[in-house]
C-alpha cells in the first residue's frame, strides 16, 4: 500500500525520479478501469459564471471542464504538447493569416443536437475574441471563422499570427459551446452560463449553492467506453483544514488544486489509503514574483533592484515557505516549460555582502540606525505561501538595510492599491504561466498598459528594446525564431529586472488509492475526466 | 396584554430608524473598503482594460456612490433587496436558500447553551461554593476561553475523523435524494457538531449568570421565610431561587441572539454549513455591497424581532415591567 504514497523526501530526491514516473504513467500500476461509481471531491470556490468559454481561469475549468471541451487538451505525450479533443488536426498557413482545424466526427451535445463547425465559428467570433478574458487578447486580429463543410473550420486573421502561440492557447482558451443555445438573447446573461451545455463526458447536473455541484455521466459521449465515472460531486468546503479531515474520515476521495495545505502534506502521506500527487499540473504554472515600482526613484535604479535580488535566497524560500514543493527561477518563463526556457540568463545568487555592496555604490548609504531606505511591501493574500514569502522578503531586506513595511490587504484591496493606485514600492505576486509568453507573461513587463489590468505592468517601467523585442516576436511567424526572440526576452528581463522572479510553484493532488487514472496530462485537474474511474 | 402591545408599538416604531441607520452605515463602511466587486472578481480571472470598464458598466459600479445608494433605497422601499453581483441572481432568492440552515443551527444552539446552561447553573446554584460549583464553574469558563473555530476542529477530528460517529460538516448528506423523516435525521446528524461547537461555548454564560443570580437569591430574606416554612429543599431550590435567578437569563438570551449570528460565521466555514454568516463573509470578500446590505438588513431584523419576543415575555413573566408606561 504505502509503496504508492509518495512521501515528500521522494519527491525532493530529485528530479530524475519525477522524470522516471512521467515515462510511467500511474495508470500503469493499476488494471483496466472499472466503469461506474460516484467521485466526490474538494471544491473552494464557487464561480459566479461556469462558462469556460467567457471565463477562462483555473477556477472555471475546474468544475466545467468535465462538460465543456475544447479543441485540444495538453498531452505529455503528444506532438507539441497537445492531445486532439474536438479537433482531430490543426494546421497554420505560412503567412501567418489562417488556421486550419478538422473537427471530430459524430459528436453530440448534451441536448442531442449535432456539433459542427458552425459552433465553432460562433464561439470563437462571437464569445473567445469580444468576452473572454484572455481570448480578448490572443484573437484579437481573428477576422473571420469560414465553415466550407460542417466539419471544417478555418480561421481568419486580420495581421499575420504566430500558429504556435494559437497552438499553445488551445488547451485554455478553445472552450466551445453551443451556436443554438447561445445565439438566442445577450450571452452574458443565458441561463446556460450557470448550467453549462457541452459536449463533455460529463452533463451538468444541479448546483446547490454552498453545498455542491454534481455532474452526470454522458451516455452518448464520443469517447469510446467513456466516461466511466457516474456522477462527479463537487463538495465546497470553505475551509482551509476540512479538506484533509473529510480525506481522512472517507467523505471525499480526491482534493486537488493543492486543498490540503502544504503543511498537511507530511502527514497525510502517512494515512494508509492516501496517495499524495505533485504531477499533473505541469501545464498550470504560477511564478512567485516581486513585482516593482519603477516609480520610485531608488528602484528606478538597476544596482538597488539587483541589490533586492542578491538578498533573496531562492533556495531557502523553496525549502521553507514551499516545503520543498516547488521550483526556483531563473526568470519569466518557467523551467518546466519543454518550449520557451533557457537557463542562459543573468543569475543572481544569494550574497548579502554583494548586495550591501551594490547598494553602497548606488549611493544609498546606511544611516546611522541600520537603514538605508523604507518601502512599502504588498504581498498578493491569494495563496498562503505568497504571504509566507512577503514575510520573508521583509527579513530578506532588513539584513541589506532596506526597510520593508507589510501592507496586509484582502483580494479585491491587493489588487486595487497595486495594479490601480499603484499604491506599493514592492508587491508579492503569483502570476500564471500558461504555455506561451504571449498569453500572460510580455504584458507584466511591457509598458503602455493602461492602469486597472491586473496581473500586468502596472509598475511603471518602461524599456524600448524589451518592448521591441515583445512587439518582434509577437509577429514572428516561424516557430524556431519565434522562440528563439523569446529566450532573448528572457536573458533582457533576467538582465534589467523590471521584476524579479523568485520561484516556480504548481498544485498537489491527494487521492484516495482507489481513484485511478490521476494526472495523466499536464492540466490534469482541469481536464475532462473522461477516464478517471474508481476501483471499488 | 395592553402591555406588550405597546412595547410592540415603541419598538416597530424604533426599528424602522435603526434598520436605515445600518443600512446607511453598512453602505459607507463598504464603499470606504478599498476595491470594488469588479477588483475582487478579477482576482481570479484578470483582464484587460475593455472588459474591466465593460464589467463595471454592466454591475453599475461606474455609477457615483450617492446614486446606487439611492438606487437602492429605492428599490428597497418596494420589497426588493437588489441582484447579487457574485451570485447573478435576485438577493431575495439566495438569503431565503440559506436563511433557515442559519436559524436551525442558531436556534439549536440557543436552545442548548440556554437550556443546558441553566440546568448547570441550577446545579451549581443549589449549592453555591460546594466543590462541585467550582467544578462547574471553572470547566465553563475554560469552554467559553476556547476559540470557536478551534473547539469546531477539534470535535471534527475527534468524531468524525477518528471515531467516525459523525458527518464532517454540510447541512445534508450530498445528492442523497432522501426525503421526508429520513431527511430530518440527515440533518439533525449534520447538526449535532456545530451546534455543540457553538452551543457550548455560550453556556457557560448562562451557567455564571444562573449561579450568580442563585447565590444572591439565597441571601434574600424571602428564602429564610421558606426555610422557617420547613419546605423541602427542591421546592425551594427549584420554584423559589432558581425561578427568581431566571430572569436576567431571559435578558440574556435576546442579547445573545445577535451574538451566535457573529459566531455562526466562523462555525458555519468550519463545518462548510452554508448559512447566512457564511454568506456575509463571502459578500465582503467580493465587495457585493447589496448582498451583505441584504444580510445585515435580514440579520438584523432578526434580532430586533427576538428581542421583542423576549421583551414580552418579560412584561408577561414580571409584573413589573411596564407597568409605568401602562399607567402613562
Amino acid at each position: 500500500m504505502s509503496g504508492f504514497t509518495i512521501s515528500r523526501r521522494k519527491l525532493l530526491a530529485g528530479s530524475a525520479m519525477l522524470l522516471a514516473s512521467a515515462a510511467m504513467p500511474i495508470s500503469g500500476w493499476t488494471q483496466t478501469p472499472k466503469k461506474g461509481g460516484r467521485l466526490v471531491l474538494a471544491a473552494d470556490s464557487e464561480p459566479r459564471n461556469l462558462n469556460p468559454a467567457i471565463v477562462a481561469s483555473n477556477g472555471v475549468f475546474f468544475i466545467s471542464s468535465k462538460i465543456v471541451e475544447t479543441l485540444a487538451e495538453a498531452s505529455y505525450e503528444g506532438k507539441d504538447g497537445l492531445a486532439p479533443r474536438l479537433a482531430l488536426s490543426w494546421e497554420g498557413a505560412a503567412d501567418g493569416l489562417s488556421v486550419t482545424f478538422k473537427l471530430r466526427v459524430g459528436v453530440k451535445w448534451h441536448d442531442g443536437q449535432p456539433f459542427t463547425s458552425a459552433d465553432v465559428a460562433f464561439s470563437a467570433l462571437q464569445i473567445w475574441k469580444p468576452l473572454q478574458n484572455l481570448g480578448r487578447t490572443v484573437f484579437k486580429d481573428l477576422a473571420a471563422v469560414e465553415t466550407p463543410d460542417s466539419l471544417t473550420a478555418v480561421f481568419k486573421f486580420a495581421k499575420p499570427t504566430p500558429f504556435q502561440l494559437i497552438r499553445n492557447a488551445l488547451p485554455a482558451l478553445s472552450s466551445v459551446v453551443p451556436k443554438h443555445i447561445y445565439e438566442i438573447g445577450k450571452i452574458e446573461d443565458n441561463p446556460a452560463n450557470n448550467a453549462p451545455i457541452g459536449t463533455g463526458p460529463f452533463k451538468f447536473g444541479e448546483y446547490k449553492p454552498g453545498q455542491y455541484y454534481r455532474l452526470t455521466k454522458n451516455n452518448d459521449y464520443w469517447g469510446k467506453d467513456e466516461p466511466y465515472l457516474d456522477e462527479i460531486i463537487y463538495q465546497v468546503l470553505p475551509d482551509r483544514t476540512s479538506a484533509a479531515s473529510a480525506l481522512e474520515a472517507e467523505e471525499i476521495q480526491l482534493a486537488a488544486f493543492s486543498a490540503v495545505p502544504l503543511a498537511d502534506l507530511d502527514r497525510i502521506s502517512k494515512v494508509p489509503g492516501l496517495k499524495v500527487i505533485s504531477k499533473g499540473y505541469e501545464g498550470l504554472t504560477y511564478q512567485l514574483v516581486v513585482e516593482i515600482n519603477h516609480r520610485r526613484k531608488e528602484l528606478a535604479d538597476l544596482k538597488v533592484r539587483q541589490a533586492i535580488a542578491h538578498a533573496i535566497d531562492k533556495d531557502f524560500v523553496v525549502k521553507t515557505v514551499f516545503l520543498g514543493y516547488a521550483a526556483t527561477a531563473t526568470g519569466p518563463v518557467p523551467k518546466n516549460d519543454p518550449q520557451f526556457y533557457t537557463a542562459d540568463v543573468p543569475n543572481y545568487a544569494f550574497d548579502v555582502a554583494k548586495a550591501n555592496a551594490l547598494l553602497d555604490e548606488a549611493g544609498y548609504k546606511k544611516g546611522p540606525d541600520g537603514k538605508r531606505f523604507t518601502l512599502r511591501l504588498l504581498p498578493a493574500p491569494y495563496f498562503n505561501e505568497t504571504k509566507q514569502f512577503g514575510d520573508y522578503l521583509r527579513q530578506a531586506l532588513a539584513a541589506i538595510g532596506i526597510d520593508a513595511q507589510l501592507v496586509n490587504n484582502d483580494s479585491a484591496a491587493h489588487i486595487k492599491a497595486v495594479y490601480t493606485d499603484h499604491a506599493f514600492d514592492l508587491a508579492v505576486g503569483p502570476p500564471v504561466f500558461r504555455g506561451d509568453p504571449a498569453i500572460s507573461t510580455t504584458i507584466l513587463v511591457q509598458s503602455g498598459i493602461p492602469s486597472g489590468v491586473p496581473f500586468s505592468n502596472q509598475g511603471g517601467y518602461k524599456n524600448d528594446a524589451l518592448d521591441a523585442l515583445i512587439a518582434k516576436a509577437s509577429e514572428t511567424l516561424d516557430s524556431a525564431a519565434r522562440t528563439d526572440l523569446y529566450k532573448e526576452f528572457q536573458k533582457q528581463v533576467a538582465a534589467d529586472l523590471p521584476l524579479i522572479n523568485v520561484a516556480e510553484w504548481s498544485f498537489i493532488s491527494v487521492a484516495r488509492e482507489t481513484v485511478g487514472n490521476i494526472a495523466n496530462n499536464p492540466r490534469w485537474a482541469v481536464s475532462n475526466w473522461a477516464d478517471t474511474y474508481l476501483e471499488s | 396584554m395592553s402591555r406588550a402591545l405597546i412595547l410592540l408599538r415603541r419598538r416597530v416604531v424604533g426599528s424602522i430608524f435603526v434598520l436605515m441607520i445600518v443600512i446607511i452605515g453598512t453602505f459607507l463602511l463598504l464603499e470606504a473598503a478599498p476595491g470594488d466587486a469588479v477588483d475582487a472578481y478579477v482576482v481570479a480571472t484578470g483582464g484587460d482594460a475593455g472588459m474591466i470598464e465593460l464589467l463595471r458598466h454592466r454591475w453599475g459600479l461606474d455609477q457615483s456612490e450617492l446614486t446606487r445608494l439611492a438606487t437602492y433605497l429605492w428599490a428597497l422601499l418596494h420589497l426588493d433587496l437588489g441582484q447579487s453581483v457574485t451570485f447573478s441572481r435576485p438577493i431575495r432568492d439566495v438569503i431565503v436558500e440559506r436563511l433557515p440552515n442559519t436559524l436551525l443551527l442558531m436556534g439549536s444552539a440557543t436552545a442548548l447553551s440556554f437550556g443546558l446552561g441553566s440546568l448547570l447553573g441550577i446545579y451549581a446554584g443549589a449549592r453555591p461554593g460546594s466543590a462541585r460549583d467550582r467544578l462547574l464553574s471553572i470547566g465553563s469558563l475554560a469552554l467559553y476561553a476556547v476559540p470557536g473555530f478551534w473547539f469546531g476542529l477539534l470535535l471534527i477530528v475527534v468524531f468524525a475523523v477518528n471515531l467516525r460517529w459523525l458527518p464532517i460538516g454540510g447541512i445534508e448528506t450530498l445528492a442523497s435524494d432522501k426525503t421526508g423523516l429520513d431527511r430530518a435525521a440527515d440533518i439533525a446528524t449534520h447538526l449535532v457538531l456545530p451546534v455543540s461547537a457553538l452551543g457550548f461555548i455560550y453556556l457557560a454564560l448562562y451557567l455564571r449568570m444562573m449561579r450568580a443570580g442563585m447565590a444572591e437569591a439565597w441571601r434574600q430574606d424571602f428564602v429564610l421565610a421558606t426555610l422557617a416554612r420547613g419546605l423541602s429543599r427542591p421546592r425551594i431550590v427549584l420554584a423559589h431561587v432558581a425561578r427568581n435567578a431566571l430572569l436576567p437569563l431571559v435578558t440574556m438570551l435576546g442579547l445573545q441572539s445577535a451574538q451566535m449570528l457573529g459566531g455562526s460565521v466562523v462555525v458555519e466555514s468550519v463545518f462548510s454549513v452554508p448559512g447566512l454568516g457564511r454568506l456575509a463573509q463571502e459578500a465582503v470578500a467580493a465587495r457585493d455591497t447589496p448582498l451583505l446590505l441584504g444580510i445585515i438588513l435580514v440579520s438584523a431584523v432578526l434580532v430586533i424581532v427576538i428581542n421583542l419576543l423576549v421583551d414580552i415575555a418579560y412584561a408577561l413573566l414580571d409584573p413589573r415591567v411596564g407597568a409605568n408606561e401602562a399607567g402613562a
